[in-house]
């Protein structure tokens, strides 16, 4: 077992864990916060998985963006809302959730039974990508191919993700206007 | 190395944490973290696809959108809820029941 199977891992404890803890908590402040370490593990699977520009992204906007407007939803949404959760759920799974718990459940083992069926590693493509060594190799730098890459093959979905993020921005600031009195 | 069917467990147990979360909370905010965990699944699984494809980079790509995506999705969702609070005085989806007039 190679020291990167044992990061591997490591890692996907780490984030399954943490997940597990954010799904059952009762305190809602410490599940964001566990959410945080969630996040951070998965960008070290991305590490792991040779994709170190997206393992940087992730932390830039869902650790620094999303999380803070996570929490900052949470402290302008007042007292009540801690009060409903509190009342829910005395023990660690309260009656009304067992459907919600056996349905996921079994939906993992369904998942589970697909992936053991599919074997990814033995995909006609994937063999023929490995064959044409056009896997990424552990000390290949690909920032600077990224960066070719989005601005020539993928140009049409950039500028369209860019405009959807305009128009975000714009909803999410009509959104959340005072309503002027009239 | 690692092979892919690890990948694809580790984000199939998120997916269906995520999936648990949508199901049984009582708090739009806990719906909405279960929905973000339910994304990185998915872009887990396109991270780890997109190791096979060095020169045109589609899985990494894809997984940039879709991190972009859910940032914009976050913020108009919170944006929702800020209201849904300030209108109902809980965030509750089951009590959500009225309309506005």
């Amino acid at each position: 077992m190679s020291l990167v199977q044992i990061m591997f891992y490591v890692m996907s404890f780490v984030m399954l864990a943490s997940a597990l803890f954010v799904a059952f908590t009762k305190n809602l402040v410490r599940s964001i916060f566990m959410f945080f370490i969630t996040l951070f593990a998965l960008a070290g699977l991305y590490v792991l998985a040779l994709a170190d520009f997206v393992a940087i992204t992730q932390i830039v906007i869902y650790v620094g963006g999303i999380l803070v407007l996570i929490l900052f939803a949470f402290m302008l949404s007042g007292k009540e809302t801690l009060n409903t959760i509190m009342q829910q759920r005395k023990q660690f799974i309260s009656l009304k959730n067992v459907p919600a718990f056996l349905f996921s459940a079994l939906f993992l083992i369904v998942l589970i039974n697909m992936i053991a069926k599919v074997d990814a590693n033995n995909l006609y493509w994937i063999k023929k990508s490995v064959a044409m060594k056009n896997n990424i190799q552990p000390d290949a730098a690909m920032t600077e191919n990224i960066g070719v890459n989005l601005m020539t093959n993928y140009l049409l979905p950039f500028e369209a993700v860019s405009i959807l993020l305009m128009i975000a921005l714009i909803g999410a600031a009509h959104l959340s206007r005072k309503e002027d009195s009239q | 190395m690692i092979s892919l069917t690890d990948f694809l467990v580790v984000s199939a147990a998120l997916f269906c944490i995520g999936l648990y979360m949508i199901i049984s909370k009582h708090n739009a905010i806990q719906i909405l973290i279960g929905i973000e965990l339910m994304l990185n699944a998915a872009i887990l699984n396109l991270v780890a696809f997109g190791k096979f494809d060095r020169f045109n980079n589609g899985g990494q790509m894809f997984a940039l959108f879709a991190i972009v995506l859910a940032a914009a999705t976050t913020a108009v969702a919170l944006a929702i809820i800020l209201n849904v609070y300030k209108q109902y005085k809980t965030i509750d989806p089951g009590k959500v029941d009225r309309l506005k007039d």
